[in-house]
């Protein structure tokens, strides 16, 4: 055999060099993912320092805030940082919130259809649906958004008497919460889906055959049952798709409008055709203002906020998951 | 007494889970549930059928679109200045810029994710390592791409690393095609070592100690043995990782963007052009939407479509792969 694959079997292959090879491989992109966690961390510091927790206060405009701190940074003058964020933060809560409750309702239906009721024809079709939607870049999305959504909402749905009630403070012109929510939904709604209906159909038959020879009928089986058991994956599923409309920032920043303003529900129903803008489209909006370093501060003080909540939603999903781990499905 | 067991329960037979096909008068009906039940049942009817009009709508209407707009002489010419949407050429430097960094960021992120795979299952120790691994390989999927990109302007504005860009007086400005794919690369990394992991573990132990009785190192073993039965795994791991490289907009929008030609720098041939800043479809579609700074929607449905279609054959793909390897069967215990 020697002589018959020497590369392979020589000294420069041993296995005690491939270990170590692929071991400092690892630790390699370990150590990328704790550099770029320091990086953003240490990038943001200028800013978090200045504002203190008023940085996710409310009070004045952000965008005013974000160009006082671009121009400051540009001229030899002080340093600007006053920054408060409330109007971003909110923004990214209402339409994160927004989207990931109404996409848990129907993802949670169209998982148990999937794999309980639909017919073998039905679930021939949605299983490909299903990764086809989850697989449609965001930017188409966006672009649908932008020019079928927006102008039916702001032609159709919102009226003269509506627009003319907060003409003064913002114009409604269909870029708004409802057209973020509907579209973020039907991006992280595959997502989960997927991941619900394998936790599904993980869960033992004998359970399923237990309920069912009790004479409960197969609805209820389904959701006493296997939707309880399957928790785990919907909490996993769920996680990650909160993560996914936390950071999502190119469509979101198509169809939100882009404006600093944060939309009050007190205000009654009219403040889902209201515009506003989350935190990682703010990102990409001022992503020409790198350069002044006060700016920079700045806006790597809002990925280390999108950063930190991405992080805090997996370790709550991984809290449940194990708290959850004495039903007995995995996820 | 003989009117009560007139009418039985419905008898539910299991639905069981080994024949997914049960017989039609196996199943019980709805006809025996209560109302609320028929309802819940009546909502997943109606909720499936509204996810396939969504994506038979997105599909139907970018290709109505993509035809009416999109004119062959697009593919081949680049964006040019124009005032009026006939006028500004089409968005060759785009589709190619797509191709470009799909192949330079899979290329970048195959080896390291079946690298990192490897390790995971084959080696995995000290067990503690495997263990953060494990977590970094999650942390790292549930990174937004606009930090990862954020990150990137970090890395790659860095002097050390400004032979990868344009720069001047000694500033780097971390735009190019090496930026974008190696953040890119970050991105499709996670999918590639889930997707090769789960065939590599799908392979039984003995597979591996037949080939150590005939002599054959670990690593051969690997090589010739493991990672070749696990080839579809591996393959679905890059189509997913493609995908999601040609779909993502802000890290081109940040790492590569502000341009809608190829900007080459210097003038050896592959690396001018991979140093400078390009644009992607993705890019030129964020642009040329309404919203964008181009504002033109005619080409925007155009590009729109080619994307789409690069999806569509990729979920092909991701499909036939599947069925493959379903036909080639599995392990025997």
């Amino acid at each position: 055999l020697n002589e018959e694959y020497p590369s392979e079997y020589g000294p420069k292959w041993s296995d005690q060099r491939v270990e170590r090879m692929l071991g400092a491989l690892v630790c390699a992109v370990v150590g990328l993912l704790l550099a770029m966690i320091a990086t953003v961390f240490v990038r943001a510091w200028p800013s978090f320092a200045h504002n203190g927790l008023s940085w996710f206060g409310a009070g004045g405009s952000v965008e005013e805030q974000l160009n006082q701190i671009y121009l400051s940074g540009l001229g030899g003058a002080e340093f600007v940082y006053t920054f408060h964020g409330w109007q971003l933060i909110w923004s990214t809560i209402l339409i994160t919130g927004g989207a990931v409750a109404i996409a848990l309702f129907c993802s949670l239906f169209v998982s148990v259809f999937i794999v309980e009721f639909a017919p073998e024809w039905m679930r021939n079709v949605l299983q490909p649906v299903v990764r086809f939607l989850a697989s449609v870049p965001s930017v188409i999305y966006g672009l649908l958004g932008v020019l079928i959504l927006v102008p039916f909402i702001g032609n159709h749905l919102v009226t003269e008497p509506q627009k003319a009630s907060v003409a003064g403070v913002i114009s409604l012109s269909g870029y708004s919460l409802l057209a973020a929510v509907l579209i973020l939904t039907v991006m992280i709604a595959p997502l989960m889906v997927s991941i619900f209906s394998d936790g599904l159909r993980a869960v033992r038959p004998g359970w399923l055959e237990g309920s069912l020879a009790l004479g409960v009928n197969r609805w209820r089986t389904i959701w006493k049952i296997a939707v309880r058991t399957g928790r785990p994956a919907i909490v996993a599923g769920t996680v990650l798709a909160v993560a996914r409309a936390i950071g999502e920032a190119v469509m979101l920043a198509m169809v939100s409008g882009s404006v600093a303003f944060a939309p009050n529900p007190a205000d009654g129903l009219i403040f889902i055709y209201e515009p506003s803008r989350p935190l990682a489209p703010t990102i990409v909006k001022n992503i020409d203002s790198l350069g002044s370093p006060p700016a920079n501060a700045t806006l790597f003080a809002i990925a280390a906020v999108l950063l930190f909540s991405a992080a805090l939603f997996s370790l709550t999903g991984w809290v449940a998951r194990r708290a959850m781990r004495k039903y007995g499905a995995t996820a | 007494m003989e009117a009560s067991i007139a009418t039985p329960p419905a008898a539910p037979t299991p639905p069981g889970k080994a024949p997914r096909q049960p017989t039609k008068d196996a199943v019980e009906g709805s006809a025996t549930w209560r109302l609320s039940d028929r309802i819940g049942l009546a909502i997943c009817w109606a909720l499936g059928l509204l996810f396939c009009a969504i994506a038979v709508a997105i599909v139907i209407y970018l290709m109505i679109k993509g035809l009416t707009y999109l004119k062959p002489s697009m593919l081949v010419t680049p964006a040019t200045a124009g005032f009026s949407q006939s006028q500004s050429g089409g968005f060759s430097d785009a589709l190619l810029g797509t191709l470009i960094v799909a192949v330079m960021g899979i290329s970048l992120a195959l080896p390291v994710g079946i690298g990192v795979a490897v390790w995971l299952v084959e080696y995995g120790r000290p067990t503690a390592l495997a263990r953060v691994t494990e977590s970094t390989i999650e942390a790292i999927a549930g990174i937004p791409s606009i930090v990862l990109a954020l990150f990137g302007t970090v890395i790659f504005s860095s002097t050390t690393l400004g032979f990868l860009s344009r720069s001047s007086e000694g500033v780097v400005f971390g735009r190019s095609f090496f930026a974008a794919s190696a953040m890119l690369s970050l991105v499709a990394l996670p999918l590639i070592v889930a997707s090769t992991r789960e065939g590599l573990s799908a392979i039984p132990q003995h597979v591996r100690e037949a080939s150590y009785a005939i002599g054959k190192t670990k690593i051969a073993t690997t090589r010739r043995i493991l990672l070749p039965a696990a080839r579809p795994q591996v393959a679905t791991g890059a189509m997913l990782g493609l995908g999601r490289i040609i779909g993502d907009t802000a890290v081109i929008v940040v790492l590569l963007g502000a341009t809608q030609n190829f900007a080459p720098v210097g003038s050896t041939f592959p690396f001018n052009y991979l140093r400078g800043a390009g644009t992607t479809l993705t890019n030129f579609v964020y642009e040329a939407s309404p919203t964008g700074n181009l504002n033109q929607p005619e080409k925007a449905y155009a590009a729109a479509f080619v994307l789409l279609l690069l999806v569509l054959a990729l979920n092909a793909a991701v499909d036939v792969v599947h069925r493959r390897a379903r036909k080639a069967g599995t392990w025997s215990h």
